[in-house]
């Protein structure tokens, strides 16, 4: 639940659909955009878009990162027999973008612009929480960075309609009202669209017509059910070079399937120290508190469950991070910290059912893994909730320490790391 | 907006029929000595009328609308509106609730709101000098007035957490979760908590944390600020800002979370949406540096941040700008009958026995035998008779001749008096059920009851040592039919079929029939007398049900004496009799007959008599 990145191809989709509401030059343009990945069979690909035999085509990476052309990741004015054997040379190659290594596997084929490097404009626009701020520029591509000061900028309040804002616009010569009208346009299908961030660099001309050539976008995920039928089926797809381990996906899963929240990250599969935390807010601390004491680099996962899940839901969140955690003996043995707040309305008693559940049956696992476990907790039906663990404790056959709101939250942490690390 | 938004009197409009949360506004209510509860009305698009709860010792009816526009007309005074509708929906009852002249504060409780939707709520609150709590929150808490929704959890932790009085805290996070922890932080290392606000988790808040510290700032009874920042955004350097021009000036114990981040690859979304650095301005650690640099508390990670307030009140103490607030014994809070169960305090006499089957297991059962069980061992529907009425896993010939039973009374032609009268019902437009019951009515002493009759008389006179000679002397004598005895066409010479049929099985299968043996004698006499006095098919199913019992081996004499004195014979009949009236009623509506009305010609009129 929070913005996310999509790719320029469903982003043009979108952009190109909604435009062309408002800007008749833009019917029919977001069909001219073809997706290209591991599996694309290139005659149907070609059967579905005829124009691409018949155009002079543009071909990128469109994997949520920029700067493509300085990592001559860009394919221009090709026909498609060059473009194809462009993309087949590189599909699932691995390249190092930044400080970012993953690997190539989605390429965005479009029409080629020829344009001339002065013709290329900017326009960006982002939320804040009063409102949403353009930037437009006559100096886009490269150069848009070192001519930040010619930038104009332009808030657009909240309450208010973009048809009574003023642009503050560059001076773009006999272009100025049209690309202001364009402007207009774009904000509305970025305020109807659910972006959060939206970015053309650049946009150039093709005889009477606004060309976005490059396109960064970011929609609020929240806005899904307002946004169904414009977004259509929009993908959100990991960052460049981050990959969802198969846990991570089916705890994603099962976070959108209950009215609860459940989230995991991994950060290190043979990190000693794993978390299983409740509560957004005391997840991120408990994280905190192990890279404050120094162990941040043995820290397995991120990850929370909170707003009062069942039983069942905490079983299969907890069998998810214990399988994860007893895959790799350590000597040195591991730790396993089930921490939390005081909750204000998650039953204790009831989640800690279904990670009591998910502990027992893996108990030979956990002796063999050497795992000292520590809970802390609070909230409705802790006592029961805190006896169990207790209980589970006696038989289980690895220590559990148990501890309830009269222990500072993340006192376990510096219990079960002992101290800050020399 | 007044920096205070709620009193001792404060009440509000709950959108959402969440009675969990009510109840424990009630309660809180109660810890605090509030006369009037803080609960007004409950609004619920989808139900009106009354809710009974708890307001301590007592019960109260809170009245509940369709439209908040309605419960805000009819509760004047009440100027909080606790909103626990769905992502949804929530914006838009949001939005009515802000524009409502008489409503103050909103507290929106859902998460997933879209953040365009709130971003429009924070601009239309400001705009109306008006207050919106969350979304993606929990509420927030003034000490010893007023609670919104299940903020600060349960009236234990209320009371532990000295929350039931004002102390001099002012507290703002984001987090809901963790202001509950900061309460009892608080509460371990000052004089107890003022007020408490969690704003939410979401990137745009209604409220920020800074509105909430100045909000402390200018109410004097707020003597320490606490606060808990996060990662992302650009919300506490604001609070840098309010810092240095000297907006706030009381004393502030903040920290940032999040400071992990740096050691976690780039797009880690954490728990709340709002907790992402999307520039290294929003990092925990610049953040926190920011505000220690601008004048605040800041320690050096959350295992001090318990030390540092304490540190920081003990010295507002020594100074004298705080006098620490009295400590006030809480009522204790009746337990809740369910609680009180649960915990093994109290046990109640139930009022009712069951001992034949159990839909509270994993899986249902029939006289403890789990349903899978029943259908696997294809002991058909005599088998499920003999486990629900006998509390017995019949032998496979019991169950047979339960089924034969069932079968040979399903049905006896429309002319009886259970089947006419079904139909009459089922002409005159009635449903199924009101059809059957009028047909099922007529069984009694006249129709339907010979089953019964036969077993219990040849039974009784068997087991008081009568010969069939000395029985059927003392039922002459009595001048009544031996019941199972005599039939319309068929004779000694002309017999019954399905008796035939019937005594061959009983023969057959059962390891003894005495009984039938006895009522053979019998009808050898009767027969002798009459030809039509055989032993009928009632008879017969009567007395070889008994028989069936004792072959069994299972069952006491004392048993089966109660089998068949509870009226057992009675409802095969009824239950086999059913199978043939619902044929009857489906035959009329199949026909689609119309209502029956019996002919001038079958009623003699003889009023003038």
């Amino acid at each position: 639940m929070a913005q996310r990145g999509i790719r320029e191809y469903e982003g043009k989709k979108i952009l190109f659909d909604g435009l062309a509401k408002y800007l008749p030059s833009f019917e029919g343009r977001s069909k001219k955009l073809a997706l290209v990945r591991p599996d694309t069979d290139p005659k149907k690909l070609l059967k579905d878009n005829p124009w691409l035999a018949k155009e002079k085509l543009v071909v990128k990476p469109d994997q949520l990162f920029g700067k493509r052309g300085k990592h001559g990741l860009l394919c221009l004015n090709a026909d498609w027999k060059t473009a194809w054997a462009w993309i087949t040379e590189r599909m699932n190659k691995t390249v190092t973008v930044g400080h970012t290594t993953g690997e190539l596997q989605d390429f965005l084929i479009e029409p080629f612009t020829p344009h001339r490097d002065d013709e290329e404009g900017y326009v960006a626009i982002r939320a804040a929480r009063d409102g949403d701020t353009i930037y437009l520029s006559d100096k886009g591509g490269i150069y848009v960075e070192e001519n930040w000061g010619a930038v104009k900028e332009t808030e657009v309040p909240i309450l208010a309609s973009i048809d009574d804002v003023k642009l503050n616009m560059p001076d773009l010569g006999p272009r100025t009202a049209q690309v202001a009208e364009f402007v207009k346009a774009l904000y509305k299908v970025y305020a109807e669209g659910g972006f959060t961030y939206l970015e053309i660099n650049p946009f150039t001309f093709s005889g009477d017509n606004i060309v976005p050539l490059d396109l960064v976008a970011r929609v609020d995920d929240t806005a899904a059910f307002e946004c169904a039928r414009i977004w259509g089926g929009l993908e959100f797809p990991a960052s460049f070079g981050s990959k969802h381990t198969p846990e991570e996906d089916f705890i994603r899963s099962l976070d959108e399937k209950t009215g609860a929240s459940l989230k995991l990250t991994m950060l290190n599969p043979k990190g000693r120290i794993w978390n299983m935390v409740a509560g957004g807010g005391a997840s991120v601390i408990y994280a905190d508190t192990v890279c404050d004491l120094g162990y941040s680099r043995e820290l397995a996962n991120y990850g929370e469950y909170s707003g009062d899940p069942s039983a069942e839901d905490t079983y299969q969140y907890a069998r998810t991070v214990l399988d994860l955690m007893t895959r790799e003996n350590t000597v040195k043995g591991k730790v396993l910290i089930i921490g939390g707040g005081i909750a204000n309305f998650t039953d204790v008693a009831k989640t800690f059912k279904g990670i009591i559940k998910a502990l027992t049956e893996y108990r030979t696992k956990l002796v063999e893994n050497k795992v000292k476990i520590y809970v802390r907790r609070g909230g409705p039906n802790y006592k029961e909730g805190l006896d169990n663990m207790r209980k589970l404790g006696a038989t289980l056959g690895v220590p559990i320490e148990v501890y309830g709101p009269e222990t500072h939250m993340t006192s376990v942490v510096s219990m079960a790391l002992g101290g800050k690390k020399k | 907006m007044k920096p205070e938004l709620f009193t001792k009197d404060t009440t509000a409009i709950v959108y959402g029929y969440h009675t969990n949360a009510i109840q424990r506004m009630l309660d809180f209510d109660y810890a605090c000595g509030r006369k009037v509860p803080s609960v007004a009305a409950i609004v619920d698009p989808g139900r009106e009328g009354v809710h009974k709860a708890f307001f301590g010792k007592g019960e109260i009816l809170l009245p509940m609308y369709r439209t908040l526009a309605r419960a805000a007309e009819n509760h004047p005074k009440a100027d909080v509106c606790v909103n626990f509708a769905s992502f949804r929906s929530a914006f838009a009852s949001s939005m009515e609730a802000l524009e409502h002249k008489n409503i103050r504060t909103v507290a929106v409780i859902a998460e997933g709101i879209p953040e365009r939707r709130a971003r429009i709520l924070a601009a239309t609150a400001k705009k109306l000098d008006k207050m919106v709590i969350g979304p993606a929150t929990v509420g927030g808490i003034k000490a010893g007035c007023f609670k919104i929704a299940n903020t600060a959890g349960t009236y234990e932790n209320i009371v532990e957490s000295k929350l039931h009085r004002p102390g001099s805290v002012g507290f703002v996070s984001k987090s809901g979760g963790l202001s509950n922890e900061c309460y009892n932080i608080i509460a371990r290392n000052t004089d107890g908590l003022y007020e408490g606000i969690a704003i939410g988790g979401d990137a745009y808040p209604g409220s920020t944390l800074l509105e909430h510290i100045l909000r402390y700032e200018a109410i004097p009874e707020v003597k320490l600020i606490v606060a808990l920042g996060e990662i992302g955004g650009t919300e506490e350097l604001r609070i840098v800002d309010a810092l240095k021009s000297g907006a706030v000036k009381k004393p502030l114990v903040i920290w940032v979370t999040g400071t992990c981040s740096k050691m976690f690859p780039a797009g880690v979304q954490f728990g709340h949406a709002g907790a992402k650095a999307g520039s290294d301005l929003e990092t925990a650690e610049a953040k926190n540096r920011a505000l220690k640099a601008a004048g605040a508390i800041v320690p050096d990670s959350f295992d001090d941040y318990g030390v540092m307030i304490k540190k920081t009140y003990e010295k507002l103490v020594k100074k004298g700008a705080i006098k620490p607030a009295a400590e006030v014994a809480a009522p204790a809070l009746p337990m809740d009958f369910a609680q009180a169960m649960k915990e093994g305090k109290i046990r109640k006499a139930t009022t009712f026995i069951n001992t034949i089957s159990n839909e509270k297991k994993e899986e249902l059962e029939y006289c403890n035998m789990p349903i899978s069980k029943v259908l696997d061992s294809g002991m058909g529907l005599g088998g499920v008779i003999g486990l629900l009425w006998f509390k017995r896993d019949l032998p496979a010939y019991g169950r047979s001749f339960l089924e034969t039973a069932l079968m040979l009374v399903a049905d006896h032609g429309p002319a009886v008096s259970g089947a006419h009268n079904a139909i009459v019902a089922a002409r005159a437009g009635k449903d199924i059920i009101s059809a059957l019951a009028s047909g099922l009515l007529t069984i009694g002493p006249r129709f339907g009851g010979a089953i019964d009759d036969a077993a219990q008389n040849f039974k009784r006179a068997r087991d008081s040592g009568l010969t069939p000679a000395q029985f059927v002397r003392d039922m002459k004598e009595k001048g009544l039919n031996i019941p199972g005895i005599g039939h319309r066409v068929k004779s000694i010479s002309n017999p019954d079929m399905r008796v035939t049929q019937l005594k061959a099985f009983c023969r057959k299968h059962f390891r003894k029939t005495e009984l039938l043996d006895y009522a053979l004698e019998v009808e050898k006499i009767t027969s002798s007398k009459k030809g039509n006095l055989i032993l009928n098919v009632d008879g017969c199913i009567g007395i070889c049900f008994v028989d069936m019992l004792n072959s069994c081996g299972s069952f006491a004499k004392e048993e089966i004496d109660n089998i068949v004195a509870m009226g057992c014979l009675n409802a095969l009949f009824v239950v086999g009799r059913s199978i043939g009236i619902f044929g009857h009623i489906f035959d009329q509506k199949r026909l689609k007959q119309p209502l029956y009305r019996t002919p001038y010609d079958e009623i003699a009129y003889m009023t003038d008599l």
